[in-house]
């Protein structure tokens, strides 16, 4: 198990950030990376991702595990994550989130049987204003969603 | 003060011009001056925060802590590292300022965290951003490198011989990493578990140097007040309560937003700026300042001036300006559930209190809420809440008991009517 040259080129730009002693700064970031290219974060990863930032591979399982944007097991290929949140919710979340899941059959938490979709909910994105929103493969934001626009958008993704 | 505040903005005035984020837009209107005089004229980092403290600027982030105080508790003649740390971990619902700032102000941001590094004699700085928000991240990467390549920042700045440099550090998706000790913790590498405070970050910090944290739009007013002056900032806002301040509105107003006003502004002229309640609907509640501040009735919310200390004589918090509007529609137990939730989810785990409470609260407002609950059950919140305040080791755990609290003690009938009922008031 390895990584694309790019992605340890991105990795390696991350590191640099940090004192020289200080790599296991670049953990979240290195993990991301890792996720972009393999959709989700296997226990090899994981390891690898260890042994790269000379990290005991507990200390960045333990990282994984925390942060809500990681996933550990095999995700669809587009995740969209609704923000249901109680400013969203009041800007209309519950209903695209209602015909998210009415439209892709499933349920947050889960995936489409072709594999094509997963459906998280999520926490405050920090953009509240322009709610109902929502992500996609947690790196671009689709804001003001109504059932309309989630049909444009799921359409475009394949 | 007027709904139609036209006077001087602090941080978003670049949306009057046409490509607001661009370092162009910024250097054209007078940025990076105050930071080329300052290391021009070498001036002394008392004289600097003495402006600081001039203005009246308080904290940001949400607890509205005097800056220039707080910048004055790093220790001057540290011989090792110090770091300076910006909080763009805007999580708190109903918060959406700072990534605004990112968007249309990122320059103002970083000359005002360079200062912020020549004041406090920091060796580096890092901004740590929300990691919902990717592509602003990337965007406030591509802001440092022209700064860089400006000769702002990195080798030599402005020619004088000072080196200082700034790095993004991207969040994943965990509300707490916003409290700055946890924050700390995640730049190092490590679950975002806050720590216990004392020793508080000034004298252990970043890899356990001395390190100021403040709030995006608390380093993005720097800036401003050193070209303008600490009692020009001062006289934008109220005596202790300096300047203009972005407050977002979210819910049900016809144009959710950010609207930049001073400080002391009355509540009424914001929600009229934000085109009022939609659609003719009445108000019925606001939360002021972001999840965690204690709701308020409307005709209460109606009678408060924007400022920390109006909101909190009216018993709640301004925050982080997040002003969260409900109307008639709302079921009250129903927001409160959906609040609960986040705590419950968003609790770090540490501490019993915080994470059996914010559970235990959460099981009982649902119960509540789909027909189940019991006629104790209000005194029991209460009283799971009054068990978590105060005896955490962050403020995660009050934030989590002032919503439960608040919206009890002022919507107790609502509560009552859905456990005695088993079913809705407002029929929502
Ligand atoms: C649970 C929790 C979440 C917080 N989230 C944020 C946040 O997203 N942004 C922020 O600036 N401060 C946040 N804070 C406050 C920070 O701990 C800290 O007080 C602040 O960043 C200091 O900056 P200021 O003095 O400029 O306000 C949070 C605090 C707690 C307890
Ligand atoms: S109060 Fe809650 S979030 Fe804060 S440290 Fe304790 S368990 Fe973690
Ligand atoms: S509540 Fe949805 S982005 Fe804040």
């Amino acid at each position: 198990m390895t990584l694309s040259a790019e992605s340890l080129a991105g990795i390696d730009k991350e590191v640099a950030k940090y004192p020289v002693d200080q790599k296991q700064s670049a953990v979240m970031a290195a993990l991301r990376i890792a996720q972009v290219e393999k959709g989700w974060l296997a226990t090899e990863t994981i390891e690898f991702v260890a042994d790269y930032l000379g990290m005991p591979a507990i200390a960045v399982y333990e990282v994984a595990t925390f942060y809500n944007m990681y996933e550990l097991s095999p995700c669809g290929r587009h995740k969209i994550t609704v923000c249901t949140n109680l400013p969203c919710q009041l800007q209309g979340a519950d209903t695209v989130a209602d015909y998210l899941k009415q439209k892709l059959g499933i349920g947050f938490g889960e995936t489409t049987p072709d594999g094509r979709f997963t459906l998280k909910e999520g926490e405050c994105f920090g953009t509240c204003g322009s709610g109902p929103l929502c992500l996609h493969n947690n790196h671009k934001m689709h804001t003001h969603l109504s059932p309309e626009t989630v049909d444009k958008l799921l359409d475009e993704l394949k | 003060m007027s709904a139609l505040y036209t006077g001087p903005k602090v941080c978003m005035w670049t949306l009057d011009h046409p490509n607001p984020g661009s370092l162009a837009t910024y250097v054209a209107n007078g940025g990076y001056e105050v930071l080329k005089k300052i290391l021009a004229e070498k001036t002394p980092a008392e004289q600097i925060i003495e402006q600081v403290k001039l203005s009246a600027l308080r904290g940001r982030g949400g607890a509205g802590f005097p800056t220039g105080l707080k910048w004055s508790f790093m220790p001057r003649n540290y011989a090792g590292d110090k770091y300076i740390v910006c909080n763009t971990d805007e999580g708190e619902p109903g918060t959406f300022k700072d990534r605004d700032i990112i968007e249309f102000n990122p320059h103002q941001l970083i000359e005002g965290m360079v200062i912020a590094g020549y004041t406090l004699g920091a060796k580096a700085g890092y901004n740590y951003i929300h990691g919902e928000i990717f592509e602003l991240y990337e965007s406030w990467e591509r802001a440092l490198d022209e700064a860089r390549a400006a000769g702002f920042l990195g080798n030599d700045i402005c020619g004088s011989g000072w080196n200082f440099d700034l790095h993004a550090h991207q969040g994943y998706g965990a509300y707490i990493c916003g409290e700055e000790t946890a924050l700390l913790e995640s730049i190092e590498g490590k679950k975002g578990q806050p720590r216990f405070k004392p020793p508080f970050p000034a004298s252990y910090g970043l890899y356990g140097k001395p390190t100021t944290i403040n709030n995006t739009e608390t380093l993005a007013s720097i800036p401003w007040i050193l070209r303008h002056g600490g009692q020009a900032f001062l006289e934008l806002g109220k005596p202790n309560n300096g300047g203009t301040k972005i407050f977002s509105i979210s819910g049900h107003v016809n144009n959710p937003g950010n609207f930049e006003i001073p400080l002391g502004t009355p509540f009424g002229d914001l929600l009229e700026m934000a085109g009022g309640v939609r659609n003719g609907h009445k108000l019925k509640a606001v939360i002021p300042g972001g999840s965690s501040a204690p709701v308020l009735p409307a005709d209460i919310m109606m009678n408060c001036t924007l400022d920390f200390d109006s909101i909190a004589k009216a018993g709640s918090m301004l925050g982080s300006g997040a002003v969260i509007v409900m109307d008639e529609t709302v079921c009250m137990v129903k927001a409160l559930e959906r609040l609960a939730y986040f705590y419950y989810e968003e609790s770090c785990g540490q501490c019993t209190p915080c994470r059996e409470g914010t559970g235990w609260m959460y099981r009982v407002i649902k119960r509540i809420e789909h027909g189940e609950g019991r006629p104790e059950d209000l005194d029991l919140l209460m009283s799971v809440g009054g068990n978590i305040a105060g005896r955490t080791i962050c403020a995660l755990g009050d934030a989590a008991v002032g919503p439960v609290h608040s919206f009890i003690q002022h919507f107790r009938k609502e509560f009552e009517y859905h456990i005695a009922h088993k079913k809705c008031l407002v029929g929502s």
